[in-house]
């Protein structure tokens, strides 16, 4: 047990170096980040300015919720990428096959990995924007010190949902020998599902109450109304719980669609 | 072959040949798409889909209330409409060139400079997918809606200005494309710094200038000339005051912004090229 979390953790650590390599990327990353916040923060002013209070939000939870959503939108890869980009590649040279021989666990090692870039990430990639959100716009930050540890929480379970959406796009490519197609066609359904674009409570009826129980809320609508201390006490637990039980169904789904993989590619590869 | 070997003195017929490079490098690029057809029908629905989903938020914003700083939603389909053109067209027609850094990193543009043909024609011919049509036909759809919901007497001056800002707009991104690339030449991991340029600009031109800060209008006025793309001149086709107001011919002048935003992406190009220094390889 203690060697295998001294392995997952060198994993995510050395996950968390190479991503922080690239600074210059990094930084330009974070500028545009944060020109788009600026972007669609004048379009939320604009719009709760037409209908105060509009889904709940009061006007500053609404600017707020561009920053926030802003500050996740790479950390929780709604855009896909991360450990994608290197699988896809392993499955252009062929590589796979022997990383499904490796005496550590397919799902785990990239797991760890993507944990080590998503620390990054988040490190890099939200101080900024939010910072020009409350200097630019007085975005709203919590106002209770309980709020940032559940936060930080609940950003973790939307990276593990996630990663479980991810790792059964990639796992396609057994199937398909290219995910890019499914990947495409999740990058909208994510973009739009996750709250993205607009918060879900601003959905027409139907489509809401769909969003609002898909694993994509999980990602970014859940995370930003704690942040905003929209939901309380018990709407708190029930949105980490709600994360928590994609986490699990989609990580335990991950892990079967591996294990039919894998007896394909022996069959396959002998 | 005598095509390329013969001496190319004017400007006319270097200019020329670089459109005919661009072509032929193209054209590879698409029969190596064709390969994988069902590959490339789920991307070219997949990018449609995408495009699309900017303007089904803007629909969805609509849900809410009728106007948007002060504008209807077939004022803002217009809006939509030609700036995702604008941008759709250029980002068809030259949108491979933002991964310079990637070719200056591989090597690669060393093999595309030695080749008989300009380099800016094959960095951004390369990779040329019609997939990247997606966007220009939706955004094509939403104009042809707004331009029949929309409450404007189409006169003669109106549709002209129409037709010359949807050119001037795909000229104006592509040069921003070309430009923001330049940067990698000194700065090769600032790819996605350009994404601020050319797809934040077009997601703030989906909006009307009313919504933003008089400082922002007055900077994509004056510094990047995104105002000229659409904003400018369908004030002048909606009969909208000029949030700014800046004189009338402001609103006529996007040929000549996009004009001058070809002549420093031009300068900055062959800047960059001569900074570069190849690897060796």
């Amino acid at each position: 047990m203690g060697s295998a979390a001294r392995l997952y953790l060198a994993i995510a650590r050395g996950s968390f170096r190479r991503y922080s390599t690239y600074r210059a990327a990094t930084l330009a990353g974070v500028f545009t980040n944060t020109v788009f916040g600026f972007i669609l923060a004048y379009t939320f002013l604009a719009l709760w300015r037409a209908r105060p209070g509009l889904g709940g939000y009061d006007t500053s939870q609404a600017v707020t919720y561009i920053w926030i959503s802003q500050s996740l939108l790479v950390t929780v890869a709604v855009w896909g990428g991360g450990f994608q980009d290197d699988v896809q590649e392993r499955f252009r040279t062929g590589d796979i096959a022997v990383d499904l021989y490796r005496p550590v666990d397919f799902l785990g090692w990239w797991l760890a990995a993507d944990l080590g870039r998503a620390a990054f990430q988040l490190l890099a990639r939200s101080v900024a924007p939010i910072t020009a959100g409350v200097l630019a716009f007085h975005a709203r930050l919590p106002h209770s010190a309980l709020t940032w540890p559940v936060f930080l929480l609940s950003v973790l379970l939307a990276v593990l949902v996630s990663f479980g959406l991810r790792y059964l796009v990639s796992l396609s490519g057994f199937w398909l020998h290219d995910s890019d197609g499914v990947r495409a066609v999740m990058l909208v359904v994510a973009m739009f599902l996750s709250g993205m674009l607009l918060p879900l409570g601003l959905f027409p009826d139907g489509l809401r109450q769909a969003a609002q129980v898909l694993p994509w809320a999980a990602l970014v609508q859940v995370p930003a109304d704690i942040f905003l201390e929209r939901s309380t006490g018990s709407q708190v637990l029930g949105g980490l719980g709600f994360q928590l039980a994609w986490a699990v169904v989609l990580l335990a789904l991950g892990r079967a669609a591996q294990l039919l993989a894998t007896r394909k590619v022996v069959v396959q590869g002998g | 072959m005598a095509e390329y070997l013969g001496e190319r003195e004017s400007g006319v017929e270097r200019l020329r040949w670089a459109v005919r490079s661009w072509q032929l490098t193209a054209a590879m690029w698409t029969r190596a798409a064709m390969a994988y057809r069902a590959s490339f029908a789920l991307m070219l629905v997949a990018n449609v889909l995408i495009t699309s989903l900017d303007f089904v938020v803007v629909v969805l914003m609509f849900q809410h209330t009728d106007r948007l700083g002060g504008w209807t939603l077939p004022e803002l389909g217009l809006l939509y409409g030609t700036s995702a053109f604008a941008l759709g067209t250029a980002d068809l027609l030259v949108g491979s060139v933002d991964s310079l850094g990637e070719r200056i990193r591989a090597g690669t543009l060393d093999v595309m400079l030695i080749r008989p043909a300009p380099a800016l024609s094959q960095v951004c011919a390369e990779r040329f997918s019609l997939r990247r049509l997606g966007r220009p036909a939706q955004a094509t759809a939403v104009l042809a809606w707004s331009v029949s919901a929309v409450r404007v007497d189409w006169t003669w001056d109106r549709v002209l200005l129409l037709a010359a800002l949807l050119v001037s707009g795909t000229v104006i991104f592509s040069a921003l494309f070309i430009g923001g690339a330049t940067l990698q030449f000194w700065w090769g991991e600032a790819k996605e710094l350009q994404n601020s340029f050319t797809y934040g600009g077009a997601t703030l031109l989906h909006y009307p200038p009313t919504v933003f800060a008089k400082e922002l209008v007055a900077g994509v006025t004056f510094g990047l000339p995104l105002a000229f793309v659409n904003w400018l001149p369908l004030l002048h086709i909606l009969g909208k005051p000029d949030p700014l107001g800046l004189p009338a011919a402001f609103q006529f002048a996007s040929p000549l912004a996009a004009a001058g935003s070809v002549l420093v992406a031009g300068v900055a190009w062959r800047a960059g090229l001569r900074a570069y220094r190849g690897a060796g390889n």
